[in-house]
Parts: C-alpha cells; sequence; structure tokens
C-alpha cells in the first residue's frame, strides 16, 4: 500500500483533493464570517471615537454614537468639508496614490509617508447630534514610534485647540514601556493642554519625564523607559498639526466654519 | 482505541515529563512574544491546543494515503488552514483578543510543536489518540506559558489578567516594576530556570554531558 502512495498519480490525487478540501473550507470561513469581522471593527471604531470624547458609557454602542457622533469628510489641502468619496475606506485611501499625496522627507515628520487627501473627523454633540451644540471635534492622527505605527483619536475642544482627550487605540509598542502610550493616566495629562500656540502653530512639547511644567500649556511628560516611542508622539502631533495635516482645517474652525453648517 | 493507562500518557505525560518547551525545548517562540500578559498567553495556548489536537486528528486520518515525498507539506496545508480559521473565528467573535494578539496566531503554522507532533506522532497513530495527544502537548505548552506569563505579568505591570495585585509607584502605589520582564530576553530567563528546577527534580531528564 505505502509502495503504492509514492506514485505520481497517488501523489497528485493526494495533494490536489486535499488542497481543494482545505480552499473551500478557508474560503467558506472567510465569506461567512465577513460581515461580522466588518461589524466589530466598525464598532471597535465607534467605541474608541465615544471613549476619547468622554461619552462612552453603557453597552449599546451604536445608539450612543448615532445619537452623538456626526461623522464629516475634510479635505486635508484646503481644510473644507466634502461630500463622502465612494467607497471610502481611510486605512486604504491613505496608501492609494491616486487618493493621497507622498510626502517628501522633511515633510513626512510622523514617518508615514504618504497621508490621504481626505480624511473623516468626527463632530461630537454631548446633548445629541440634533442640539447643534458641538463639545469636541474627534481627529485620527497617527504616526509612527519605534516598532510600529500608533493610531490615535485626538478630541478637541469646539475652538479647535484645546486638547479635551487623547485615545491610543492601535500600537504595536514594546508592552509595559513605549505601549504605556494607552495608559489612561498618561494621556490624561494631554487635556486641557493647548495643540497650537497663538499664531496656529504645532505647540505640544513632549519633554523628559518628569519634567513638564504643570503652568505651561503645551508640555506634556514623556514615557519613562520609551524615550522612542515618546518622540513618535511628538512627531505625529508636530505632523497632524502642521500645514500636512489638520492645520488648514483648524484654522477654519478658529474662523467659525462649524457655525454656519 | 488504546487502553486507559496509554491514553493517560499521552495526555498528561507532556506536561511534565516529556514537556515539549522544557524537554524538547520545542516552539519557544511564541513563548517569548506572548507571556507579556496572561490573558493574551490564555488564548495563544487555547489556539494552540486546538491546532495541535485537530491538525494531528486530521494528519492522522489521511495518514496511510499521504505521500512520503510530500508529507511535510501536505502537513503544513493542513495545519495552516486549521491556524486560518481559528484566526478567522477570532476575528469575529473575540475582536479585542484578535487584535492584541495579531499576527501572532498566524504564526501558530509555524511553531515546531505541531509540526513536530504531526510529524513524530500523529503520521503512525490512530486518529483518536492523535488528537489526545495533541491536547497532551497543548497542555504541556500551555503549563509553561502560563508559568512565564504569571511571572513576566505579576513582576512587570503588577497585575494578574490585568486585574492589579500590586500597585505601581507611578499609579501612586509602592511597586516599582521591572521593566527587564516585559522584554523578550526575560522569557529565556524564566523558561531556562524552569528548565533547570525541572531537571533538578526530574534527573532523568539531565542530558549526559
Amino acid at each position: 500500500m505505502s509502495s503504492n502512495n509514492d506514485s505520481i498519480s497517488k501523489t497528485l490525487i493526494v495533494v490536489i483533493s486535499l488542497c481543494l478540501v482545505c480552499a473551500v473550507i478557508v474560503s467558506t470561513a472567510a465569506v461567512q464570517l465577513r460581515p461580522q469581522q466588518t461589524a466589530n471593527k466598525l464598532l471597535d471604531s465607534q467605541k474608541n471615537v465615544l471613549a476619547v470624547t468622554g461619552l462612552l458609557s453603557g453597552s449599546d454602542i451604536n445608539a450612543l454614537y448615532n445619537k452623538h457622533i456626526e461623522e464629516r469628510f475634510v479635505d486635508l489641502n484646503t481644510g473644507d468639508f466634502v461630500e463622502k468619496p465612494a467607497n471610502y475606506d481611510y486605512r486604504k485611501f491613505m496608501k492609494n496614490p491616486e487618493e493621497s499625496i507622498r510626502l517628501s522627507g522633511d515633510e513626512d515628520v510622523a514617518s508615514i509617508k504618504s497621508r490621504a487627501n481626505i480624511a473623516p473627523v468626527y463632530l461630537a454633540y454631548n446633548d445629541g447630534v440634533e442640539s447643534g451644540e458641538l463639545s469636541a471635534i474627534v481627529l485620527p492622527i497617527h504616526g509612527y514610534g519605534l516598532w510600529s505605527t500608533m493610531h490615535a483619536f485626538l478630541a478637541l475642544g469646539a475652538d479647535g485647540s484645546t486638547i479635551k482627550g487623547l485615545n491610543y487605540y492601535e500600537q504595536g509598542e514594546t508592552a509595559g514601556l513605549g505601549g504605556e502610550v494607552q495608559n489612561p493616566r498618561w494621556v490624561a495629562q494631554f487635556e486641557g493642554k493647548k495643540l497650537l500656540d497663538q499664531s496656529g502653530a504645532p505647540a505640544i512639547k513632549v519633554v523628559k519625564p518628569g519634567n513638564a511644567s504643570a503652568d505651561s500649556a503645551f508640555e506634556v511628560d514623556g514615557l519613562s523607559g520609551a524615550t522612542l516611542t515618546s518622540n513618535g508622539v511628538q512627531y505625529t502631533f508636530d505632523f497632524w498639526a502642521g500645514a500636512k495635516g489638520f492645520a488648514p482645517f483648524l484654522a477654519k474652525v478658529r474662523d467659525g466654519a462649524l457655525n454656519n453648517g | 482505541m488504546a487502553n486507559a493507562k496509554e491514553i493517560k500518557t499521552v495526555l498528561f505525560g507532556p506536561v511534565f515529563a516529556n514537556n515539549p518547551i522544557a524537554l524538547q525545548v520545542l516552539g519557544i517562540c511564541s513563548a517569548l512574544a506572548v507571556t507579556t500578559k496572561m490573558d493574551k498567553a490564555l488564548v495563544m495556548c487555547i489556539a494552540l491546543t486546538l491546532v495541535t489536537a485537530f491538525s494531528n486528528f486530521f494528519i492522522s486520518l489521511i495518514r496511510n494515503h499521504i505521500p512520503s515525498s510530500v508529507r511535510i507539506i501536505v502537513q503544513m496545508t493542513i495545519i495552516a488552514s486549521l491556524v486560518i480559521l481559528v484566526d478567522q473565528l477570532l476575528k469575529a467573535f473575540a475582536y479585542d483578543v484578535a487584535k492584541e494578539l495579531s499576527v501572532f496566531v498566524g504564526l501558530i503554522i509555524t511553531n515546531c510543536i505541531v509540526m513536530g507532533r504531526a510529524e513524530a506522532f500523529a503520521m503512525k497513530s490512530a486518529p483518536g489518540i492523535s488528537f489526545l495527544d495533541g491536547i497532551g502537548n497543548g497542555l504541556g505548552y500551555s503549563v509553561v506559558l502560563m508559568t512565564v506569563a504569571f511571572i513576566r505579568e505579576l513582576g512587570g505591570s503588577g497585575t494578574l489578567f490585568g486585574i492589579e495585585i500590586m500597585p505601581l509607584v507611578k499609579d501612586g502605589g509602592w511597586y516599582q516594576p521591572m521593566g527587564l520582564l516585559l522584554m523578550p530576553p526575560s522569557a529565556f530567563i524564566i523558561i531556562a530556570g524552569l528548565i533547570w528546577l525541572l531537571r533538578t527534580y526530574r534527573t532523568e531528564q539531565v542530558e549526559k554531558a
């Protein structure tokens, strides 16, 4: 029997039928589970947006999100609101050469290589969207740390500069050291600081741990034992508060773009 | 089907007497990567145990038909399919954990324990006992992984399963965490320590100099 096994025809039959069976199983699983996985991803992103605005309470995330959050799209080059593009996926658009710009060496402070032309922003209303009382503007930001691209949501007050919250929701830094960017105690220091100075330039400074002055509106302590991750956070803020990031949009926010619709 | 004594040996032998990590020093790659937190390690253990058990089972089912010239590829195909299945299920039903484990679930494919058991046991044994052998080796792996994760999480973050045991200095407590325990090299030191302990107690495992 075993001598038979090594004949060319038997080998081919076994290998091909095995591959067919495995392929069917794997693709069935992938297709069947996709709706559930997409729903999970969406729910996760909604949860993170709610968390950074401090509106996360209770378990019905979807209802909470629909009540408090309005999703808009911003052309980062002009800073104007635009319609949602067809088939929009921020992560995919970032890498698509037609929908993004390549950043040259000195522009690319956050080491992200390219930036999408259109980014989502989330407008949060504490009393529900229909109240029209804007409480926070949530911006998606990301930049390279030591090992990984760190993705975060940054919540700003209606003035477009006062930081109301920061939530690193995806990162692959060293657990316990750089991974502490997720520590609520660490990100809490950002609350109340100013993203931009009087002239509208990026102003947040991540300083050596323990050296941040309590009176400063711009300084926060870095992470101890994670200098390169702290630098990554600094560069992320520099980039996204700068001219290639959300600066044009935030300038319009200061001029009242959100008051007249 | 084998008798009760054989089942016991196959199932519990790999835990201490013939531990895949401590004695055979297989599969330590993931023991370094996913042991900073106990909950991560636990999911990894469950995933690996299931994959080893089922890959053993399926390989054993078709063992009489596998051509020996391509047997490793055949084993890999089965293992890889199972790992993708586990990964997809985790993403659908345990999204938060799947996000934490990220690439390491996929890396079960290259875990030497799975391949090792398929080649050494499942190719020669009946499906039922092969399945148990997979569970047993998964348990052996789990014991070491959970021990390492226990030491690393408690010493490195002052928590167990994310629950605070020793309040950290930076959170206003008294415990100054040991940063080294969070770095991959510490797992080498802990595993080496475990091997030393095990071989002191079970001298038959000591290799002849």
